[in-house]
Parts: C-alpha cells; structure tokens; sequence
C-alpha cells in the first residue's frame, strides 16, 4: 500500500525503490518526442517484475478497485512469467540485483567521485542499442552439439557456402554423401568424410584453423564490444567502469521486454482482471463503478491507441477465433463471406490459443500477425490523419483509411524500435571504431550525435565513426501549404519522394565532422 | 488606407528615396495580412495533442488503474537544487564536456500583468533514436476507432491553444505564480548559467533603502500638526456615541463634546522608502514588416533582459513598454507590450522621442539608472535616421546603455538595413561604446544566439 506521493517519487526510478542514483533521474526530463526511446521500462508501472513480484496499489482507492488492480496484476505477473521474450529475466530477483547496483554505484561514487556519473551517462547513451535479442537467443539457444563436430559445422555452414559458393544440388549432395559414410563407417563415418573432403579441397584444414583462432564475433554489441575490446577501459586503473557499463547493460536488458510487449502485455492483464473480476463476489455492489472504471481503461477512444483496449480485444478476438476454428487452413480456403461467417468448428480450444499466443509473441508479431481487416471492421478501427488547416489555425483530425495495412503499419510505426548500430568489424583497429547504422528509411535525431558519439569516444578511448543515413532533400511542398486564401485547403498530401544520403560522422578529440558519402537511391 | 502614413509617405518621398527603400515603404503602407504575435511555445506544443496521448507507451497503470495525476515536479523544487546542478555543470564544462543542464523557459502572459515565466531546468539524455521524417504540416497517425468516411474530419485543437496552457512541467499545479518573482529566478539563472557581467554602478547609492522623514504617523493626543479632518471624524465618532447627534440633518458643532483624545495628530516618523535604482525602457517596433519571427525574437530577448535585469537590481527595476509603428504608444504592462499587434510602418525615433520627453518631464534622469532597449527589423521609413539619430543621440546623456537589436529578414541579407546604416553612419557606436551598443542577428536565430545578443547588449 502506497500513497500517491510515494507512486510519483517511485515514477523516476521506474518504480523500483533500489533504482541506482542517477542525477538525471532527479531533475525533469524533457518531455515529448522520443520520450519512451529515452526511457524505456514502463514509467509508472504497478507492478515490478521480479521475484517475487511487487506490486503497489493506492491507499486512496477503495477496495473493490483495488481488488481489480490485484487481479490485473497478476495478469502482469502471468505475462512476465510465461512470455519468452522475459525468459531471461526469469531467474533472479532485479530489486535485490538493484539494490546491489546502487550500493555498488555508491561505493564507487565515494571513491572516484563524478567520473561515475560520466561512465553512467556514456553507457546509456547507448543502452537502447544493446544486443536484446541477442541475449534472448543465448537464453534460448538449445544445446545441441549432439553427434556434430565443429569441423562439420564448419565445412556446410561456412565453407561450403561462403568459401566455395556451391549450388544448391550440389550442397546436398555433400549431405547425402556425409550421410551415406555415417552409415557406412559408424564412428569412423566422419573421418572418412573428411578424407575425402581434403583430398578435394587441401586448403580447407587450413581454413578452418584459422576460423577457430579468429573468435566468432557476432554482431557484437556496443556495450559489451566496448568492454571486452576497449583498451581504455581494459587498463587496469579504469577497471572499474566496466563494472557499472555491467550495471546499466543488465538494467536496459531487463527492461527490454516490458517495452516490446506493451499491447500484449496490458492487453493480457486486462483481458484477466474483467475475466476474473466478474466472476468474483468482491464486485457485487460495485458492478456499476467497476462498469464505469473499466470502461475508461479499456475502451477504444475516438482518437488515440491505447493498448488496453486494443490488446484485449486482439485477445478476446483471438479466442473467439480458435474457438470456431478459423485459424485453419480450411477457413483459409474459404471465400464466400457468408460462409466464412457461420464457419464454426467447435474446437472451443480458443483459452489455449491464447495461452500460446502470451507465451510465444511480442507486440510486433502480435500485431502484424492478428490484425486483419474483419477486425478493423468489427471495431470499426481507422488511421487518424493529422494536418494543419492554415485558414482556422487548427489541427485537423481525419479519418485516413480504414485498411488493415494500414492500420497494422501504423500500430508498428508507433512501437518501440531502437535504431540497428552495430561495430563494423572490418573497419574497426585499435584506434578507430567503425559504426553502421543501418538504414531503415529512418535518420537518427541529428541533436542527440555529438554528445552520444562523445559518450562512445570517451569509453572507447580513441577516434569515433558513425555510418548512417540522412535526407539528402525531399521534393519541397512549397506552393502547397502556402498561407493564402482558405481554399488552399490540403488534399489526401501525397507522400513526399525523399532522397538519401550516406553521411559520415567522426568523433575525434571531442570534435564533431560530417562528411557525406555518397547518396542512395531509395524505392 | 491611412491618410497620414500617406501623407508622410509622400512627404519622405519628395525628400527623395531609392527604389529600395520605396518598395519596403509601400510593402508596409499596403499591408494586408495580418500581424499575430507568433505562440512562443508553438514549437512545443505542435506535438502535444492534449486529449489523448500520442503513443500507446503513454497509456500507464499508474494513470489509468490507479487514476493518479502524471508525476509533477515542482519547479520551485527543481530551483532548489538549481545551484547543485549549476555547479556539475560547470565541472562537467571543467571536465571538456558540453554543458548538460538547460534552461526551460516557459512563458505565458496573462492579463493585467500576471505573466506566468515558468523556469525549469530541464535536461535530456542523449541517445541514437530515430527521428521521423515527414511533410512539415502534417502531424503524426494515430489510432482511432468509431463511424466516419475516409477523409472526413472527426475533430479539430487549435494550435494555439486558448489557454495558453503550455506543455511541460509547472504547468496547472502549484498555483499562478507571479511574474517577477520568476523573472526574478529567471534572471539568476541566466547570470550564473551564462555568466553575465554584472552591470556597472553608475557610481549612484547602491543602498537597497533609504528613509525619508515625513508626517505620516498618526497620533491622538499631542504632536507635531493637527490633523483636522482626522480629528473632526474623531469627533462625530465620539459624539455619536455620546448620544449628542440625535439629528444628522440638523447639526450644531457647538453641541459637541470634544475630548483631548480626539486631537489627531501627525508626527515625524522615520519612512522606508525603497530606492527604484533601474528604469528600463522596452521599445518595440510592431511595424507590419515585423510580422512573425522578428516580433518573436525580440520579444524573447526583452523578457530575458527584463529578468535578467530584475535579478541585477533585486527587484529594484521599474519598466516601462513603449510600443511603436509611425507613432509610439506606451502601454501599460508586459502583457500588452506582449500581445499588441498591429500593422503600420515605420518610424523609429517616434519611440525614442516618446523615451526623451517621458525622462524630461518625470524627472527621471536624476535617480535612476536608465535603460533604453529597442528591438526593429531594422527597417525605418525615416532612412536616413535624420530624425531618429538626433533623438538617440538624446538619451544618450542620460542613459546607462542604449541596446538596439535588429532582427534582420533573410530578405536583408548581406545588404545592411536602414537602421543600421544610419546608426554605424551617425558614428554613435564607435565614439560611445559603453553607451550605445548594437546586435543583429538573423531572424532565425536560436535561443543561444539570443543570448549570446544580450551580453553584446549589455556587456
């Protein structure tokens, strides 16, 4: 039980009280644009993922609310359990892991002073561009070294495919032979394979040597390159700050999740606090102020996404769905709108179905896999357009189109989706890191470069650069918006051809250049 | 049309004119459109659509569960530790590295006088994130759900909003705030954070207060002069009670009772009396050519002079706002020198006239420190200064400093604009540097280069 006084001083550390101390988090943070790509982790979150979970409720609320909240959170805590994008948060405890954190980050804050709060800035400004999936993927990796050898590996993943290029009958072919000597030869199968292997290519014993002595860096990310290959931070005097890089990569992980699953996961809660609710007697005589609250929550509003609302009833649809089968190919195969109608199959396997699907989506797949236009129809879902009317001095909101893709595009624009910046290992020495950005249609925050790259100089200890692209020029709308007489009224705004370029930034001694490289021809 | 401006156009006309400067004329003597003080705050709020939060990462238990209010920080609160973060940032500046603390300035003028400057020290964490690209006037997608045809309008938020109820913080809690004490804070964290210099003594009292002694304490019984009207209320009072006033209409003095207590007097008493030590005058050219970002620039400068100023003479600062297009008009308070607008040309030595003969006639000159601050785009009807130059040369006797700012149209560039031909011709600002100084800046100019105008200003 909390007061509304401790949820806000809760709100800057993420709710979680064993937050380290970070001066930012005290003063006001600019809000607005790419506020949730700044702070990631759900801001004012009732629940906190750990173990075991905390979960605040308010001391003001009566208590058929606080009932409900208590039944959203544990679709929160179901969520965070199941969901196997939160896999690797699974087993240890993040309030008792922060506590050691902050204690850690305040010992070394006594010792070394503000350089802390340096090494704490420098490494957020690159923590929404951590190897999440990455991590994931190590988690989840099964471990299957069973009955192959790394030479065999080697020889059909990389040799065969980057060194010799070969085709694919011929790809199989070295399968089918690999397999015939396996069953010829038993345990000697494999030797015998490689017999013949490097009577055909001699140099291929040589290669793969010199694949094993060259580490497998794959996409290394920032973070982490830094602190195995940094030799500034590898000197025995700036130790140290690897330890609190350590504390801010482990914080940004652990929330990584919670931010890529927003709809799911609010969807899931809310589906399970009025599912589990209505079936309680705590409710009866509050049946109208439970109607009332959570119908705020969870209802679809004129203009606006709220993930409640939408989640839930992906959920709900989605259980309706399964439950008649419509998740098959015969439905598929169906065209005939009347049929596909009265289609029902009785599988009543729609409570399962969604229990899949909170285990295995996160909001990018959830979204572009169940939306579809029969539920844009249902909820009568649109795209709301926003323009300027120049002649009254408002903001114009118009319904701009009622297609599926087009609302799924425009839910995935709006998810979070840190930008891919990864260490070119090529172009990187020792004195020099190389970054690609890669291009997604999308430049980067041109404001935010200098004093992030400075941050990567800094820790890196040595010359900076960053690829990435820019708009080079977009066909300028001048004529089209231009302040006149109110017919000048915009039409459907046709959208703008704009040119790419590939620019360079260098970070070198705390100084910022740009140098264009070449331009890039997009669709 | 104006009759008189065309008039004096014709007049300045027959004295002769280049085709330049008769275009800029006619431009403004034909001036159609219209003249809004363009929403400082514009920029901030284009993405605040406030009925809704703009992505789904907005939408928190906290707020829709719980019902709480948005967490608020105090500004007051983020001032407390204003010096401990001025101070980091100094180091960081020590340290090689940029400064990080910013200086959120929120302003919104309200009537009669009630500005509201919210001052928040802001910061923001530096991250790669991408950026949006998309056609200037159009704001982002949404999500929306109910009837409606492709293309119909569903709703409408003014730009500017009504309210002028600002995005960020301090805003709608912690109730109005009054204008100076936040200018005041304003300007101590302009000096500190941007180090001004502080202003010269002009070699007056610096003392904070003075007394005068005058007559104004009051006492029954003895002292220094009877204070009739005081004393014969005294009596009435007395005699109403005494039950010897039975009849208002009818009333006989001599009937009256008079008591020694019912003597009045005023005595010599020791006054406070604050010393006003700085008179600013804010001169603002709300000609039609001004239209836009020049009214925007120089507004923001003057409020930042302004506070700056307050915080200089702790609060010692009287101001006076002097408006001019042909004519100079003097108005009242910070909210209408704000928000007045209108569209006429141009004559700059109208408003220093209109400095001159205030100073003259309310003796002014004698205790306090006087400061002129104008802001133009530079254009002036009067070209070659002649009337202009005569009266600034004025003021100069009298003034602490004269600042001119000139925020020049792109159009201007390269080519110098009439007032700051005339001025650099006239020599002023080379024979007088302490007392009269010049900024131009560009029209786009940012809030750095805004500030950085002030310290030429003042400096």
């Amino acid at each position: 039980m909390v007061t509304n006084r401790d949820l806000i001083e809760l709100s800057p550390k993420i709710m979680i009280p064993t937050l380290y101390d970070y001066w930012v988090h005290d003063v006001e943070v600019l809000k607005g644009k790419g506020k949730y790509e700044l702070y990631p982790g759900n801001p004012y979150e009732t629940v906190i993922n750990t173990r075991p979970a905390i979960s605040f409720y308010n001391d003001n609320n009566p208590d058929w609310l606080n009932v409900m909240i208590f039944y959203h959170v544990l679709g929160h805590i179901d969520f965070f359990q199941n969901n196997l994008y939160f896999r690797h948060t699974w087993d240890y405890d993040f309030t008792g892991q922060a506590l050691s954190d902050k204690r850690l980050i305040a010992r070394l804050r006594s010792e070394k002073g503000r350089q802390v709060d340096y090494i704490i800035e420098f490494s957020r400004g690159i923590d929404n561009i951590v190897s999440y999936f990455g991590e994931l993927s190590k988690v989840n990796r099964p471990s299957f070294t069973a009955g192959t050898s790394k030479r065999l590996d080697f020889y059909f993943d990389v040799f065969l495919q980057s060194h010799k290029k070969v085709n694919i009958s011929d790809y199989i072919k070295e399968i089918e032979r690999y397999n015939q000597s396996i069953k010829d030869y038993g345990t000697l199968g494999e030797a015998s394979f490689f017999a013949d292997v490097e009577l055909k290519h001699p140099e291929f014993k040589a290669v793969f040597k010199k694949s094993l002595e060259k580490k497998p860096d794959r996409d290394p990310d920032l973070l982490s390159f830094l602190m195995s290959k940094s030799e500034f931070l590898n000197k025995e005097e700036n130790k140290w700050m690897k330890s609190v890089m350590q504390v801010v990569l482990n914080t940004s992980l652990f929330f990584q999740p919670q931010i890529r699953t927003k709809i799911m996961n609010e969807g899931w809660a809310s589906y399970w606090h009025e599912t589990l609710f209505m079936q309680d007697d705590r409710i009866k005589g509050h049946e109208v102020d439970f109607a009332r609250v959570n119908a705020g929550v969870t209802s679809m509003p004129r203009v606006g996404l709220n993930p409640y609302a939408l989640g839930m009833r992906m959920f709900y649809n989605i259980e309706n769905m399964a439950d008649l089968g419509k998740y098959s190919i015969e439905f598929r195969q169906i065209s005939d709108a009347i049929e596909r109608d009265n289609f029902n199959k009785n599988t009543n396997a729609g409570r399962e179905y969604i229990f899949k699907i909170r285990e295995n989506f996160d909001d990018f797949l959830f979204v572009n896999t169940f939306i579809d236009q029969d539920f844009v129809d249902l909820h009568k879902l649109f795209v709301v357009g926003k323009r300027i009317n120049r002649a009254k001095m408002t903001w114009e909101y118009y319904v701009q189109s009622r297609s599926a893709k087009d609302y799924k595009q425009m839910v995935i624009d709006t998810l979070y989706h840190p930008p891919c910046i990864e260490v070119d290992l090529d172009k990187t020495d020792d004195s020099r890191l190389y970054l690609q950005h890669r291009f997604e249609e999308k430049p980067l925050v041109q404001e935010f470069i200098a004093n992030t790259m400075m941050g990567i100089e800094y820790l890196w200890g040595g010359t900076v650069n960053l690829e990435t692209s820019e708009v080079a020029a977009s066909k300028p709308l001048t004529g089209f918006y231009a302040p006149g007489p109110p017919s000048a009224q915009p039409q459907e705004p046709e959208k703008q051809k704009i040119q790419w370029q590939r620019v360079l930034y260098t970070m070198e001694k705390r100084k910022l250049t740009r140098r264009i490289l070449y331009a890039v021809d997009s669709k | 049309m104006n009759n008189k401006l065309q008039k004096y156009y014709e007049q300045i006309k027959a004295r002769g004119l280049t085709h330049k400067q008769e275009e800029i004329i006619l431009e403004e003597l034909n001036f159609q459109g219209f003249h809004d003080i363009p929403d400082m705050l514009s920029h901030e709020r284009k993405n605040s659509f406030q009925p809704m939060p703009e992505s789904i990462y907005e939408y928190t238990d906290l707020l829709m569960l719980h019902k709480a209010s948005p967490p608020y920080i105090n500004y007051s609160t983020c001032l407390r530790s204003l010096d401990e973060l001025l101070e980091r940032d100094k180091m960081r500046e020590k340290d090689g590295f940029p400064r990080k603390i910013r200086v959120g300035r929120l302003v919104k003028p309200g009537k009669s006088g009630k500005d509201k400057i919210v001052v928040v020290p802001t910061t923001v964490e530096e991250k790669f994130i991408h950026d949006s690209v998309r056609p200037p006037e159009e704001g982002g997608e949404s999500g929306g759900s109910g009837e409606g045809e492709e293309g119909e309008i569903i709703g409408e938020q003014p730009i500017r909003d009504p309210e002028g109820s600002g995005a960020g913080p301090g805003e709608g809690q912690g109730g109005p705030h009054e204008m100076e004490s936040s200018a005041y804070d304003l300007g101590k964290i302009l000096t500190e954070k941007f180090e001004l210099p502080n202003l010269k003594d002009k070699g007056k009292k610096r003392s904070l207060t003075r007394y005068t002694y005058d007559m104004t304490d009051r006492h029954r019984g003895f002292g220094q002069f009877l204070d009739k009207k005081a004393t014969l209320r005294r009596i009435v009072e007395t005699n109403i009670g005494l039950g010897n006033l039975p009849d208002v209409g009818k009333i006989n003095p001599q009937d009256f009772l008079i008591s020694p207590a019912d003597r009045i007097y005023r005595i010599l008493s020791r006054e406070k009396d604050y010393e006003s030590q700085a008179m600013i005058f804010f001169l603002r050219d709300y000609s039609g050519s001004m239209m836009g970002k020049p009214t925007e620039l120089v507004v923001s400068q003057h409020v930042l002079i302004y506070s700056w100023l307050l915080y200089q003479y702790d609060k010692q600062v009287e101001s006076r706002f002097i408006l001019h297009d042909t004519e100079a008009h003097e108005v009242p308070d910070f909210y209408t020198y704000y928000n007045s607008k209108v569209a006429g040309g141009t004559k700059v030595a109208s408003a220093f006239r209109m400095v001159n003969e205030i100073v003259e006639k309310e003796n002014l000159a004698k205790d306090y420190n006087i400061y002129i601050f104008h802001g133009t785009d530079g254009d002036d009807w009067d070209t070659e200064g002649k009337e202009t130059i005569p009266e600034i040369e004025k003021s100069l006797v009298y003034t602490n400093r004269v600042g001119i700012t000139i925020a020049a149209h792109s159009s201007a560039q390269g080519n110098k604009t009439e007032v700051e031909k005339y001025l650099e011709t006239s020599g002023l600002l080379k024979e007088k540097p302490s007392l009269i100084r010049l900024d131009v800046m560009q029209k786009d100019a940012d809030e750095p280069r805004i500030i950085e105008g002030i310290k030429t200003l003042i400096s």
